[in-house]
Parts: structure tokens; C-alpha cells; sequence
């Protein structure tokens, strides 16, 4: 593919595309995962929030 | 006396008596327009030529500035309380605080806009068009600053917040600000079409503005 | 199940965890055929090959405005309604928001470089996105100063619906000024002399930005559901603690 006499522009507007997205998607599924782990370690430890109180005297 | 002249009259004296800070804004305005000349070069044709700029700008900063004490000094003395509790409507008080403010804040900005015009060599069609323009204008951004002041008032570090959050919202009443004071001055336009914009965009944010700083003020307590 | 159950955040983060794989591969395959299309697309007449640049930037100059249209209606809900899931909806979509506009910038100051011979113009289009991504970011840092999260909600939701009021306000004022001061804008993309052979690859990747804003947005609604529940542990649990 002939990108012409501004390729560097278009390989750079992609780029950037790719980058913000990357970031924005690692962002979102790096956290999910922390927010998982803490609320295992949560539960774990025997914190539970009222809604959960039937399960535990179950 | 009705309970809303009884707020509007005791908004002014506590603006006008010692500590309320009514003269720092048009002093902050004078300093602003003082530095101007140091950052561009004491070159009096460029000076005339965005003279309303300058002008616009140091009044956009300095009614900005005096916002915080708006809403602030009635949440630490607990009278917003009473605001909102009391029997007047909310809409209605805010607005005569705002109006107050303006009275004591941005008219004074406006008086002294002659005055700083001679330092930045206006000629007088000038200094009235950027006079009249402010005198428009000025009670829109003091409007727009209320609502910024509603929702950042019981924040503690609100002060830098709220700036941010107002100057987007003001871009259009500096954009016919600026542009009726130069189409009086140079312009290709005539003065009326941007000016009657600018009192527009008053009349909406007169309308705008109390209505949703009531409504922050009632949603953001708790 | 009943649309009306999804109010419920519990069911909703099922519903978010059966949906979103399904999303996930609905906006690769999205992806793939807008890419290829837009390395089929011929090149424009004057523009050469950088037109191909317009592929991502105005999918994301849409997504600017659709994000803060996905705000105000969650501002509504909060509101109007007071329901806990349009909070969420709501701060889930300002940094995502944020970031497209973000893209939008510049891809447009990258596209403008060949095009006018600098990163930026103070052109109507590119002012009044860049004053929507200040605003996005007023929004994020008022979400980031409060820290109780309905209050911060109810606050950000007005400040919302006051941009909403003032984004067209914005956008014709900005225009107004840029006719004072240039006269002939270079970007033209407006108007109905746009191709099919352009159009097509453009839609596709609309689409295709589209779903993967749907997509991030219900991940990241997710997130929050959950940073709320560890909230409302870590409370209980420092209220449980011995010596409270």
C-alpha cells in the first residue's frame, strides 16, 4: 500500500489510535481484575455487605 | 421589607464594609491590565488593537476570582441552612445573592473600565462600545459563576475546581464580548448583531444560572 | 429477562458478565472488516492517502459527543429517577468519553499538519472539540473531588446537564468567532459530494467504534459496581474493628 508523502502522519494517527485505546482498555481490565482480587480477599477475611447476611448464616 | 430585598441589601453590606472585598476585584482588574504592557512591549498601536481583549479577559478573571466568596462565607456561617430551609424559593434567593454580587463586583469593574482604556490608548467609541459590552456581560459570568459556585461550595479546596468548571461555560459570552467591542471599533460587522447575541446569552444565563445553582445547592447537601 | 431487572446492579453485573464476551467478539469482528475496507479505500482525489486518517478521527469526533449524550442521560436518571445504576453509567463513561475526544485531537492535529502546514489551527471544529474535552475533564475532576459517591453523582449531573445546555451554545459561538477571524476553512468533509468508496469503509469503522465504546462501557460500568461494593466493605469492616 502507497501511503503517499504524508505517511508518517497517517502511521502516526494510527498509532496514537492504538496507544489511547491500549492504555484505555488496559486501564479497564487491569482494575477489573485488582477490584476482583481485593473483594476475594475481602470476603476471605469474613467482611460481608447486607445483602450478603443471608448467605452467611446459612 | 420582604425576605428577599432584607438578603439582597444585607449581601451588599457585607460586601462594602471592612473585609468584604467588594474594591480587590476592580484592584485585581488594574493589575491585570498593568501586566499586559510588560508581556507584549509597551507598543501603544498593538496595545489599542487588542485593547478589548485585554480588557474582556482581566474582567472574565477578575469576576472568576471574586465567585468564592459567593456561596462560601453563607455555608460557614450556616445562613445557607436557613436559605434552604426558609420559606423563600431558593431560585429566588440565589438570584438576589447573585445580583448583589454583581452590584458589588462586576458593576464596579464596568465603572472602571474607562479609566484602564486610557492606559491601553482606546479612543472614546472604544471605551464605550467595551463599556456597554461589559456592562452586558458581566452579569452573565457572574450568573454562569453561580452555578459553579453552587456545585463546588461545600468542597473545600472549590476554588481552583471552580474555575475550571465555569471558563468553558463562559467562552461564548467572551467570544460577542470581544467580537461587539471590535466591531464597533474596526469591524466589518455592525455593532448590533453580536451585541444583541451578547444580551441573549445574558438573559438565558440569568435564567439558567439560579435555577441550577438551586439545584446543587439542594442536591449537593448531605 | 425483563429490561427491568437490569436496575438491579447485581443482576445487572450477570448480565454485564454474559453480554460482554459476546460484545468483545462482535467489535473485533467490527474491527477487522472496517480495517480492511479502509486499506481497500481509495485514495482521495486531493487529499492523497492521508484521507485515511478521517477513518479513525471522525468515528471519534462522534464518540466525543455520544459519550456526553450517554452522560446527560444518566445525569436525567440520576436526577430525575435518583437510581444508583445511572451514577454509575455516568462516571463509567467520563474518562471514556475523555479518551476519544483525546484521539479525536489528535488525529485531528496530525491530519491538519499535511493539510494546513501546522499541528494546529484555531479551526470552529477542532476550538470546539478541544473546549469538549476541558469540559470532560472539569467533569472527571469534580467526580475525583468528592468522595461520597451518590453526592459526587448528583453534583457531576448537574454540572452534565448544564454542558449539554451549553455544548451547541459552544459549538455555534466558536464557529461565529472563527468566520471573524478565517475566513476559508481547508478541511472539508461536510456536505453530499463524500463517495460511496469513502463513506462505506467510514460507516464500518463508526460502527466499529461504536460497540467498542459500548463495549468499554459496560466494563467499566462493571468496575465501578464492584469499587463500590470493596467501599462498602472496607467500611463495614473499619466499623467492626475493635477499639471503634
Amino acid at each position: 500500500m502507497n501511503l503517499g508523502p504524508h505517511a508518517a502522519f497517517i502511521l502516526l494517527s494510527y498509532g496514537a489510535a492504538i496507544l489511547i485505546l491500549a492504555v484505555l482498555i488496559a486501564w479497564i481490565w487491569l482494575s477489573h481484575r485488582a477490584l476482583k482480587r481485593t473483594l476475594a480477599a475481602l470476603e476471605e477475611r469474613g467482611v460481608t455487605r447486607r445483602s450478603d447476611e443471608r448467605r452467611k448464616y446459612r | 421589607m420582604t425576605a428577599l430585598a432584607a438578603l439582597f441589601v444585607r449581601d451588599i453590606r457585607i460586601a462594602v464594609r471592612v473585609g468584604g472585598g467588594a474594591m480587590i476585584g476592580v484592584l485585581f482588574f488594574l493589575t491585570i491590565v498593568a501586566l499586559m504592557p510588560f508581556a507584549i512591549g509597551p507598543d501603544l498601536a498593538l496595545l489599542q488593537r487588542i485593547g478589548p481583549a485585554i480588557l474582556w479577559i482581566g474582567a472574565l478573571l477578575a469576576s472568576l476570582l471574586a465567585l468564592d466568596r459567593l456561596l462560601t462565607a453563607d455555608l460557614e456561617d450556616g445562613s445557607l441552612d436557613l436559605l434552604l430551609m426558609g420559606g423563600t424559593p431558593l431560585e429566588l434567593a440565589v438570584a438576589a445573592k447573585a445580583l448583589a454580587h454583581w452590584l458589588t463586583t462586576g458593576l464596579p469593574l464596568v465603572i472602571a473600565t474607562p479609566v484602564f482604556a486610557l492606559f491601553l490608548n482606546l479612543d472614546l467609541t472604544a471605551t464605550a462600545a467595551v463599556a456597554g459590552t461589559l456592562f452586558v456581560g458581566t452579569p452573565a459570568l457572574t450568573f454562569i459563576g453561580l452555578i459553579g459556585a453552587g456545585l463546588t461550595v461545600t468542597l473545600r479546596r472549590g476554588g481552583i475546581l471552580l474555575s475550571v468548571l465555569v471558563l468553558p461555560l463562559a467562552i461564548p459570552v467572551l467570544i460577542f464580548g470581544v467580537a461587539a467591542s471590535n466591531a464597533a471599533i474596526v469591524g466589518p460587522l455592525p455593532f448590533g448583531t453580536p451585541f444583541l447575541i451578547l444580551c441573549a446569552l445574558t438573559l438565558v444565563s440569568l435564567v439558567v444560572g439560579p435555577f441550577a445553582a438551586a439545584l446543587a445547592l439542594r442536591q449537593g447537601q448531605d | 429477562m425483563a429490561l427491568i431487572d437490569l436496575a438491579n446492579p447485581s443482576r445487572f453485573l450477570s448480565f454485564v458478565d454474559r453480554v460482554l464476551p459476546w460484545l468483545t467478539g462482535a467489535t473485533a469482528l467490527a474491527f477487522a472488516v472496517g480495517l480492511n475496507q479502509v486499506y481497500l479505500a481509495p485514495d482521495d482525489y486531493q487529499q492523497g492517502a492521508t484521507v485515511k486518517i478521517m477513518f479513525i478521527h471522525v468515528p471519534s469526533a462522534w464518540l466525543a459527543m455520544f459519550g456526553w449524550t450517554v452522560m446527560s442521560v444518566a445525569a436525567l436518571g440520576t436526577l430525575v429517577w435518583r437510581h444508583p445504576l445511572a451514577d454509575v453509567a455516568a462516571k463509567a463513561a467520563a474518562p471514556i468519553g475523555a479518551a476519544f475526544t483525546l484521539l479525536c485531537l489528535i488525529t485531528g492535529s496530525l491530519w491538519g499538519r499535511p493539510m494546513w502546514g501546522t499541528y494546529w489551527v484555531w479551526d470552529a471544529r477542532l476550538t470546539s472539540v478541544f473546549v469538549l474535552f476541558l469540559m470532560y475533564l472539569g467533569v472527571i475532576a469534580l467526580w475525583r473531588t468528592i468522595e461520597d459517591p451518590s453526592r459526587a453523582a448528583r453534583v457531576a449531573a448537574i454540572l452534565t446537564l448544564v454542558g449539554a445546555i451549553n455544548i451547541p451554545i459552544i459549538k455555534y459561538s466558536v464557529e461565529f468567532w472563527n468566520t471573524l477571524h478565517q475566513p476559508a476553512s481547508v478541511m472539508r468533509l461536510d456536505g453530499p459530494t463524500i463517495h460511496a468508496s469513502i463513506l462505506i469503509p467510514l460507516l464500518v469503522m463508526a460502527a466499529a467504534f461504536t460497540l467498542l465504546f459500548v463495549t468499554l462501557h459496560f466494563a467499566a460500568m462493571r468496575n465501578e459496581i464492584l469499587r463500590r461494593r470493596v467501599r462498602t466493605m472496607q467500611l463495614m469492616q473499619a466499623q467492626a474493628a475493635p477499639g471503634s
